[in-house]
This record gives C-alpha cells, sequence and structure tokens, in this order.
C-alpha cells in the first residue's frame, strides 16, 4: 500500500484505489474575496431541494413573508424546511424549472422581494448548547433546514442521529473539494474557520465522539492554514486534527477520504455510520454553527462562478431561489464563446438548459465552459477491453463488466457488479480511449433498477388486491348459495310442520295456493247462485250481436268436453 | 449371464422404488414456473393478452401455449425476463409498441353512479355506490382499463402518468458504439 508522509502532518494517511490527477483549474475563481449577490427581484424555492420527501408551504399566493420565515415545513421524518431567503411576497407556489439534469419542473414558492431584506424574528441563539441535551440541538438543525452542502443534500439532522446503537466515535469533516474549478468550500474555509470550527464542536458534542479529523486536499494551502489557525484557537484542539490529504480526484467522496483518513472501508451498501465514523462537509457544519450560535436558518450558501466562460470567475454568497442568471451577471456575465452551462464541477454536474433556474441548497458551482475546456466528445468507440476503467475506479468496481451488462440492459447482472457502490465520479469515462459514456450507462441502469424495483412493489400491491378481491367474490358467492340452501330447507320442514299443527284440512294444508283459489272459487259460486235466485243475470250477453253469439257458443262447445278432466283432477 | 441379468434386473428394481419414492417424497403441488412467470407479470389483470388475468396468462406460459410477448402493460422489459427465465428467444412484443402508464379517472360530473366499472375493476381500485358518484383512487389503479367498456355514459377516461423529478430516469445512451463481442463473451 502507497503511503504518503507529509512532514507536518503526523497522521499516516493511505490510500484509495484508483482516482486520477485532472488539472485543478482552482485558481481561476481564487483571486477575490466572497462577495455577496445582489438580492434579485425574483426568488424562486423549490419545495424540494433535499434527499426525502418535499416540503409542505406554509404560506399562501399573496402572503407577506419576511427574511428567515419559515415557509414550507418538512413533511416526514427525513424531509427538511424551507424559510424565505428574503423579505417580500409570495407571488405564486406553482411548477417552475429547478436544476435537475432532466430539466422538468417542481413546485416552487416565488417571492417577489421587496428590497428591504427585512428579518423575521429568529429564535435564541443556543451559546449554550454544551450544557443542552443534543436532542435540543439536533431539532434546532432540522428548524433550521440544513442539508448537506457537499452536493448529496441529505437531511443533516437526520445524520447527526445515527441511533444509539451506532455510536459514532470519529467525524470527519469534508473539506477536501476534490473535483476541479469548484472552489466554494475553499473560499468558506479561508474566510469562516472559526465558524466551522465552532460547527465541528457543536456536532462533536452532538454526536459525543472522541476525535475530529478535517482532510482537506493539500492544493489548498491558505484553507490549511486557516482551519489549522481557528482549531489552535479554540476548545477543541486536543480532539481535533487538521489533515492534509493528496490532491487526487475524487478523495472528496466520503468513503474515498474516510479510507484516506482512517483506512477503514464502509461496507457495500452500507454508510459510515456503521463502522462508527460520520462524514460532514465543511459547508454543512458552518450551517450548523449559524443555526446554534446565531439563531440563523440556510437561507444562503456560497457558489462558485467559473470557467473561461465567466468574465470575472469569482465565488458569491447567493441567497436560495437566486436565478442563476442573475449569479452570472454578478460575475461579470458571459464572455467569449461558451459551449455549455454546467451545474456543479466538470465531472459529476450536469449541462443546463435554462439560466432561469434557481440556486439550491446542493448548487455548489456553476461553470461557463468554453469549446477549448470542454470539447465535443469524440463519438464512443467498441470497447477494446484495455482495462484502464477498472484501475482508476474509486470504488474498487468493474467499470468493463457493468457497461457490457448495462449496455445489454441485463439489470440484474449489474447490479451483482455492484452497480450501486458507483459514486458516478467519472473517473472511468475520463480515461477511457474509446471515449464510451460509461457513467451514463450506470446512471441509466442504477434509476432503471429503481423503477424496476418499484414495478415490482407496484405489482406486489396490485396482486394482493386481486387476490383480495377474488377471495371476497368467491365468499360472497358461498354466502349466496348457503342463503339459499337455508331458503330451501325451511321450505321443504314447513309443510311437516303445518301437518303437526292443523290437520284439519289436509288438502288445504299440502298447498295453500290450491286452498285460496277454491276457496275464491265457492265464493263466486255462492254469490252467482244468489244473485240467480233474486232472477239477476249478469246482463254481458243481453244484446249480442249473432257473430258474438257464434263465438260464445264455440267456445262453450270446446270448454264442454275439457270440463270432465278439469272436475275428475279436481276430486 | 444369469449374474449379469440379475443384477441389472436389481439396479432396475432399486432405481424405479428409488424414482417412485421420489416422486412422493418431492412432489410440488401446483407449477412452480408458473408461479415464477407470475411474480415477473405486473398484474394488472388487464386481460390484453387474451387471457382473464396474468395468473391464467403465466399458466398458459408456463406449459408452452402462449407466446412470451403477449404482455401490453410489462411491454419489453417483461419480454426480456420471461425469455432469460424460460430460456427462449426475446421477442418483439406482439402490440408493437409500448403504452405509456396511464390511470383512469371518472369525471365526476357525467357519472350516473350504475356501479359497473366497480364490479369491472380487478383490484377494487373504485370507490362508489349506487346512485352515488363514483371516483378512481389513483394510488390503487393499475391502469388496466377494463373499466372503460362497461361505463355506459363514457364518463371514465385515461389520463397518462406524467413525469416528475422521483420517476424521471436517465435515458439510455444515444450514441451506443457498435461491437462484435457478446456481453460476457470474454
Amino acid at each position: 500500500m502507497q503511503q504518503y508522509q507529509i512532514s507536518t502532518n503526523p497522521r499516516r494517511l493511505r490510500r484509495f484505489h484508483g482516482g486520477i490527477h485532472l488539472p485543478d483549474e482552482k485558481e481561476l475563481s481564487t483571486g477575490q474575496p466572497v462577495a455577496e449577490a445582489p438580492l434579485p427581484r425574483l426568488l424562486t424555492i423549490p419545495l424540494q431541494q433535499h434527499i426525502g420527501a418535499p416540503a409542505k408551504p406554509l404560506v399562501q399566493v399573496g402572503a407577506w413573508v419576511l427574511k428567515g420565515q419559515r415557509i414550507a415545513e418538512p413533511q416526514g421524518y427525513v424531509s427538511a424546511p424551507i424559510h424565505a431567503s428574503s423579505s417580500g411576497t409570495v407571488i405564486a407556489i406553482e411548477e417552475r424549472p429547478v436544476p435537475h439534469p432532466s430539466g422538468l419542473s417542481a413546485t416552487c414558492i416565488v417571492i417577489k422581494t421587496n428590497g428591504l431584506d427585512e428579518w423575521a424574528r429568529l429564535p435564541k441563539p443556543l451559546d449554550n448548547y454544551a450544557d443542552l441535551d443534543p436532542s435540543i440541538v439536533r431539532e434546532r438543525i432540522r428548524w433550521a433546514g440544513i442539508v448537506g452542502l457537499g452536493g448529496a443534500a441529505f437531511p443533516t439532522s437526520v445524520k447527526l442521529n445515527p441511533g444509539s446503537n451506532q455510536p459514532v466515535r470519529t467525524l470527519i469533516v469534508n473539506g477536501a473539494e476534490c473535483e476541479p474549478y469548484i472552489t466554494c468550500d475553499d473560499m468558506l474555509m479561508r474566510e469562516r474557520a472559526g465558524r466551522i470550527v465552532q460547527g465541528v464542536s457543536i456536532v462533536l458534542h452532538l454526536l459525543g465522539a472522541r476525535e475530529c479529523l478535517i482532510g482537506i486536499e493539500d492544493n489548498k494551502p491558505q484553507a490549511i492554514e486557516a482551519i489549522r489557525l481557528a482549531v489552535a484557537q479554540s476548545d477543541i484542539k486536543e480532539s481535533t486534527q487538521v489533515c492534509p490529504i493528496p490532491t487526487l480526484y475524487p478523495s472528496g467522496g466520503e468513503k474515498q477520504l474516510l479510507r484516506v483518513l482512517t483506512g477503514e472501508e464502509v461496507p457495500t451498501n452500507g454508510i459510515p455510520a456503521q463502522i462508527g465514523i460520520l462524514c460532514q462537509n465543511v459547508g454543512s457544519v458552518a450551517a450548523v454553527a449559524e443555526a446554534v450560535m446565531e439563531g440563523r436558518p440556510l437561507i444562503s450558501r456560497y457558489v462558485t462562478l467559473s470557467g473561461r466562460g465567466i468574465a470575472q470567475p469569482q465565488n458569491l454568497e447567493a441567497r436560495i431561489g437566486t436565478p442563476i442568471g442573475e449569479l452570472i451577471r454578478a460575475a461579470g456575465g458571459i464572455t467569449g464563446d461558451v459551449r455549455k452551462l454546467v451545474l456543479g464541477g466538470p465531472m459529476m454536474g450536469f449541462t443546463l438548459d435554462s439560466e432561469q433556474v434557481p440556486v439550491t441548497k446542493a448548487t455548489n458551482c456553476v461553470l461557463a465552459l468554453s469549446t477549448e475546456e470542454a470539447p465535443d466528445p469524440a463519438p464512443a468507440l467498441p470497447c477494446i477491453r484495455c482495462g484502464k476503467c477498472a484501475e482508476v475506479c474509486p470504488a474498487n468496481l468493474l467499470p468493463q463488466q457493468m457497461y457490457w451488462y448495462a449496455r445489454s440492459k441485463d439489470l440484474d447482472k449489474v447490479q451483482d457488479y455492484n452497480l450501486f457502490d458507483c459514486i458516478e465520479c467519472g473517473c472511468c469515462a475520463q480515461v477511457c480511449p474509446s471515449h464510451i459514456p460509461l457513467v451514463q450507462y450506470y446512471r441509466y441502469a442504477k434509476t432503471e433498477s429503481w423503477a424496476r424495483e418499484q414495478e415490482k412493489r407496484d405489482a406486489e400491491h396490485a396482486r394482493a388486491r386481486h387476490e383480495a378481491r377474488e377471495a371476497r367474490l368467491e365468499r360472497m358467492e358461498q354466502e349466496r348459495k348457503a342463503k339459499l340452501r337455508k331458503k330451501k330447507e325451511a321450505l321443504a320442514k314447513k309443510p311437516a310442520a303445518a301437518k303437526v299443527g292443523a290437520p284439519r284440512d289436509a288438502k288445504a294444508a299440502e298447498d295453500p295456493k290450491k286452498a285460496l283459489i277454491e276457496a275464491a272459487r265457492k265464493r263466486a259460486a255462492a254469490k252467482k247462485a244468489a244473485l240467480s235466485k233474486e232472477g239477476v243475470t249478469p246482463k254481458n250477453t243481453n244484446t249480442l250481436t249473432p257473430a258474438q253469439q257464434r263465438q260464445i257458443d264455440a267456445a262453450e262447445a270446446r270448454r264442454q268436453p275439457a270440463e270432465p278432466t278439469a272436475t275428475a283432477k279436481e276430486d | 449371464m444369469l449374474t449379469a441379468i440379475v443384477a441389472f434386473a436389481a439396479l432396475a428394481a432399486f432405481f424405479g422404488l428409488l424414482l417412485g419414492y421420489s416422486a412422493i417424497r418431492f412432489h410440488v403441488e401446483g407449477d412452480p414456473v408458473a408461479d415464477q412467470v407470475d411474480a415477473v407479470l405486473p398484474q394488472t389483470q388487464c386481460g390484453q393478452c387474451g387471457f382473464p388475468g396474468c395468473r391464467p396468462y403465466a399458466d398458459a406460459v408456463a406449459r408452452d401455449e402462449a407466446e412470451i410477448n403477449k404482455c401490453v402493460p410489462g411491454g419489453e422489459a417483461v419480454v426480456l425476463v420471461l425469455a432469460d427465465l424460460l430460456g427462449k428467444d426475446p421477442m418483439p412484443l406482439e402490440a408493437g409498441v409500448e403504452k405509456p402508464k396511464a390511470l383512469a379517472v371518472i369525471d365526476e360530473k357525467e357519472c350516473i353512479g350504475c356501479t359497473l366499472c366497480l364490479q369491472a375493476c380487478p383490484v377494487d381500485a373504485i370507490l362508489g355506490a349506487a346512485k352515488q358518484m363514483h371516483t378512481v383512487i389513483a394510488d390503487e389503479c393499475t391502469g388496466c382499463e377494463l373499466c372503460l367498456p362497461p361505463c355506459p355514459v363514457e364518463c371514465i377516461h385515461m389520463v397518462p402518468v406524467g413525469e416528475d423529478l422521483g420517476s424521471w430516469k436517465w435515458p439510455f445512451p444515444a450514441t451506443a458504439p457498435d461491437a462484435a463481442i457478446h456481453p460476457g463473451a470474454a
């Protein structure tokens, strides 16, 4: 195993598998101090800026909101609230384009700012956090809507609550920032080292962790110095160590940094908390300090604007919801020929179709890349099985095998090669001599696998409902049949009961209907006889035409032979 | 000569008994292949394959009485999985193109409350009572379209499910290089 010895750092560092050296392009945007981006006229704040359930709006269109006011509340445990990043009026809650590789829209709260930037009443600072119960501090972090600012945007309060069965002994603070161009964490460490160290102290208290390792790539000497100084002046200098690490992409990956600093491996499909380690980005830690020490929610962040297509590459502190276009204008606008706008770094970011999409909590970098910096990808050629991708893979996977199976849409097989351990860093595609867009295949395979899983769950659910319905129909049919049978049995039993109860008229008892007919007949005959005695005969045969008389005679003639049999039957 | 005959007869009797015993001892109720096929099918119970539900189609496929490309809602994915499962060659979908997933929606102004769709729904996804307005429970609807034909006032429509951030999928890379080597051949 290769080791790096750095004279000022007593800690023995390890090396993760693979990785590549890239031109870092960081000096482009570190020339000037971080300025605050101008207040935009409209703030478009998406309801989902984090992993988990989207937040639920607490305001309505037309509402007056203040800076720092909570405008959406979390739904469920893994979720985060959203705060207004300036004062103004809510003019719409509707679908707007959001920064996402799909270019799709999602629900956003649109605030028309009034320029006053008036603060809402904020909760009291928790200066004495060391004496407070960790759950109170965690609740404050949740209230502030803090999510992982390194890019994954996982709710920090959830991550800081790993459960009593997973005690955390080591906190790793990630200041590696390994992707080219991006310098927002670098600038944050230079300018707000004190805040970061304060945040580290709070998080250490929350977790009850013994030690903290702050990993920073050695291409950021100023940041390393600033953090070292801040640590030396703080009360956590005993437990905290600043570790400059060799510059090698992607050392800022959670598992890679963990490997470099501790030599441990995170189990496949697992999280670092399982081995007693927790990783936090420097930005998230600083946001934690602001929430706890100032009662300030997460409403702004440092964003790098860089690339040779930006007139004055720099870092800006941008309010969440600021349109990307406004930030670019604040950095002098676009210059020269720009081939594409990228959100995130050149390795893991995605192309932006619109300048209208807003800055979210996860937005760390906006790049305007010239044709020279981002040349058109050469057409993909057949894989020659050179194996370079496997050499550089920082997750120690077999990219080539995964590519074959992803290409043939054999999703089970890709997963057998641990597709879900892929961090999509892009090293394999970068070194591929055939220019195969490998990461695209893995992304396709991942989302397709998730969709299949979902379909499978839906199918299971539908099957259960269908079977329940079949069972219900079957049961109802059985019940109906049982009822019918009971009725029949009851009918069959009844005559026997009647015989015992009233044996007077056996014939009538046998068939009650027949008895009724018989009675009616007798009544009619008696009436007829009584009337004929009085000399009254029916008048309907008094005035008959000869034709009618003939018909009657014919009918009488027909009835004559039938009568004896009918009477015989009756007897 | 006689030893050989006796030996073979004894062997035949032994194996015969062994097979006979195994047939009884390891008897499997039902058709395990049909179960596996059924597990792959999307369970919409739509009958678009020509069978009255997913299970009957699974049984037919397991008995080799039906082709594997009849499941419309399952699409190409189901054909591929079935081909892999049954060791058959994948074939194009019988219906040709895959339909995007859609959900049934009842136009509540026009519904007369006849309950005919309630009886047609294979997964009890429609809620309503006689002479009362009906509605589809969107989370339970499988998009099978079985409620459409019985409706006397044609107030049920299929509304395609739009894509959102949660259901969006990365597309298959368009520039797939031509390679002669079959996956896993090397």
